[in-house]
């Protein structure tokens, strides 16, 4: 079992074994037990990981391959009727079925439009609170805690801060438009409307992003940039913008499998309306499995969305690793 | 562009800053500051247009959140909100709290005895959690109600345990990296024990991480929905739930109820908020990225 007498008795798990009994005759048959082979230091890091494994295995992993399973049947989950077998016919459905386009086209206008905006509106926050001034820490907890809400909450609130007529966010455009806002009159409104609430909760996130950017730009670089005259533009090109790009595209890839998910809020604030114009994939799969108890076809579309988030995460993982090699 | 240099003092122009900032962050703030302020109003008040940022301040929707006043008059009835509060702390602690001893064990192992193939496990389970929720709700609903779970203190924390455990090995991996290894690689050569390397080195430094990731991981949990109300019954509800069935409920909403319920909701959060200000980036990148 061991092959240097000195080192496995210097190790701790079997030191603790041996040092209670401190018997070698103790010591010769616990070694060679099954407690002793699952002590080895061979199997330390199995052992560490695998009651995290195991977890994962039963409440997630079974389920996920069972509902894997489920796509290649034709099955009701309010139904008694055992499963029939389909084949590829769920998967074949979904890429001919028109509804199913018009979904992921909703969700696509979404995650650009409300992406965009935090990008755009986490870069400007995060340009102001780069700077040094009194109070700063206070201000940008005020700006951080949407972030932190529930994103629940923030779909029942803002449906309130919608409406016609109680609502301030409806009030202030109707001071300029004249007309009352309803969001649900149009699909324009109503997408727009998911994506401001969107947006308002996670440009934090990004600001937070770039400020951790802007915080590691070495100051000389800035003192250098004044002996040589620079203009603000130039520096920023050639110094800020270097070390917050890698962290301005992983904020993108991250915000972009979040919000390709986006249910709460949509499903608070438009049930997906008017008609379907705002359902995304997220909300009709919930619609396929729960309220049309199409289980299996449900199944079969959320495995497409899988692979999509499985792709995006692989290219975030993949910017993180690049990002420590430049830094290293 | 550039930052105002700290040795310059800050005068007049950093006040400026704080001026602009302070507009800034207060526009941005604004509705969370609505529903505070709208917790502490009156029904006519809290309806009114214009906004009253003036108003006589009123102590009444709190205690309707837990008592409703019955219309025919006599004693008010529990509306079952404080239950919902119970639920929220006691399951969003306790799956934390199991999610992090498992998840403690396993970053060490993932951190300090890689595997052959560390980093694909690790991918896979950074992608449970990355994965959209709508689809491993579709057979956890069916087996929840095969294995009779739905409704139950132990169906929702075992998932809410699930759930938590990518988030919380992540993070406190990337606490475990953080460390000097050469502290662990003296006391080894001084003898000590694995057991005691982990005890009495690592786990002592990585404290204050593992109480951030606790926090972290129990606002996610307390404010996560979906589960909640596919599989909560009447009696295991957490607050988003029943926040979210409260406007569906009676005919006017009750926004000052409403409100106040949201105020007891997210007061803990904007405190943490601000305690943790200096571990937000890691706790909302899955401790993928430090700074």
């Amino acid at each position: 079992m061991s092959r240097d007498h000195c080192s496995v008795a210097s190790n701790g798990f079997l030191m603790t074994v041996t040092a209670s009994t401190a018997r070698p005759t103790a010591e010769a048959r616990s070694r060679s037990g099954p407690i002793a082979w699952l002590m080895s230091p061979d199997r330390r890091g199995p052992l560490l990981i695998a009651p995290a494994i195991a977890t994962l295995l039963i409440v997630n992993i079974f389920p996920l391959m069972w509902s894997f399973g489920l796509s290649f049947f034709e099955y009701k989950a309010n139904r008694i009727t055992p499963p029939v077998f389909k084949g590829l016919a769920n998967y074949a459905d979904l890429f001919t079925d028109p509804e199913i386009w018009a979904r992921f086209q909703n969700t696509a206008i979404i995650v650009v439009g409300s992406v965009a905006l935090q990008l755009v509106v986490g870069f400007f926050l995060a340009l102001l609170f780069a700077q040094e001034f009194p109070l700063r820490r206070y201000l940008l907890m005020l700006v951080l805690s949407p972030m932190m809400l529930s994103l629940s909450a923030v779909g029942v609130f803002f449906k309130l801060f919608y409406d016609p007529t109680l609502g301030f966010i409806s009030r202030i455009i109707s001071m300029f438009t004249q007309d009352t806002f309803v969001i649900l009159s149009t699909p324009t409104r109503a997408i727009i409307a998911i994506v401001v609430a969107d947006a308002w909760m996670w440009s934090p996130f990004v600001m937070l992003l770039v400020l951790a950017g802007l915080v590691s730009v070495p100051k000389y670089l800035y003192e250098a940039a004044e002996i040589d005259r620079a203009g603000p533009w130039r520096r920023f090109r050639t110094i800020t913008f270097p070390y917050i790009k890698s962290l301005l595209l992983l904020a993108l890839l991250f915000r972009t499998i979040e919000t390709f998910k986006i249910f709460d809020i949509v499903y608070l604030l438009t049930e997906g309306g008017p008609g379907s114009s705002t359902e995304t994939a997220s909300v009709y799969v919930y619609r396929l499995a729960f309220q049309f108890f199409r289980t299996s076809q449900a199944s079969a579309l959320g495995y497409v969305m899988l692979f999509a988030v499985i792709v995006l995460t692989s290219l975030y993982l993949y910017g993180i690793q690049s990002r420590k090699e430049v830094e290293i | 562009m550039a930052r105002v240099s700290s040795n310059r003092g800050i005068g007049r122009k950093g006040w400026l800053y704080t001026l602009g900032a302070g507009v800034v962050s207060l526009a941005y703030f604004f509705p969370v500051f609505y529903i505070i302020s709208t917790a502490f109003k009156t029904r006519v008040d809290a309806l009114a247009m214009p906004i009253r940022f003036i108003f006589t301040p009123t102590l009444d929707n709190f205690y309707s959140v837990f008592v409703r006043a019955s219309t025919e008059g006599g004693a008010g009835t529990e509306t079952g909100f404080g239950l919902y509060f119970f639920n929220s702390v006691f399951i969003g602690g306790s799956s934390v709290f199991i999610a992090l001893i498992i998840g403690t064990a396993a970053a060490y192992g993932f951190s300090r005895f890689p595997l052959r193939g560390n980093d694909t496990y690790l991918f896979i389970i950074l992608t449970t959690r990355m994965l959209p929720p709508i689809i491993a709700i579709i057979p956890i609903f069916v087996l929840f109600r095969v294995f009779s779970l739905s409704g139950s203190y132990t169906g929702i924390i075992a998932l809410y345990t699930a759930f938590n455990l990518p988030f919380s090995i992540w993070m406190v991996k990337s606490f475990f990296d953080d460390l000097d290894r050469d502290i662990e690689d003296a006391a080894r050569m001084d003898g000590s024990s694995e057991w005691s390397v982990f005890w009495k080195i690592c786990l002592p430094q990585i404290m204050a991480g593992l109480a951030a990731t606790f926090v972290f991981a129990v606002i996610l949990t307390w404010n996560e929905f979906l589960f909640a109300l596919m599989l909560t019954g009447t009696q295991t509800r957490t607050v988003p739930v029943a926040l979210a069935r409260t406007i569906g409920g009676q005919v006017g909403v009750d926004w000052g109820l409403m409100s106040a319920i949201e105020t007891l909701f997210i007061i803990p959060v904007v405190i943490v908020t601000f305690l943790l200000q200096g571990q937000l980036l890691r706790g909302v990148t899955f401790g993928t990225i430090r700074k």
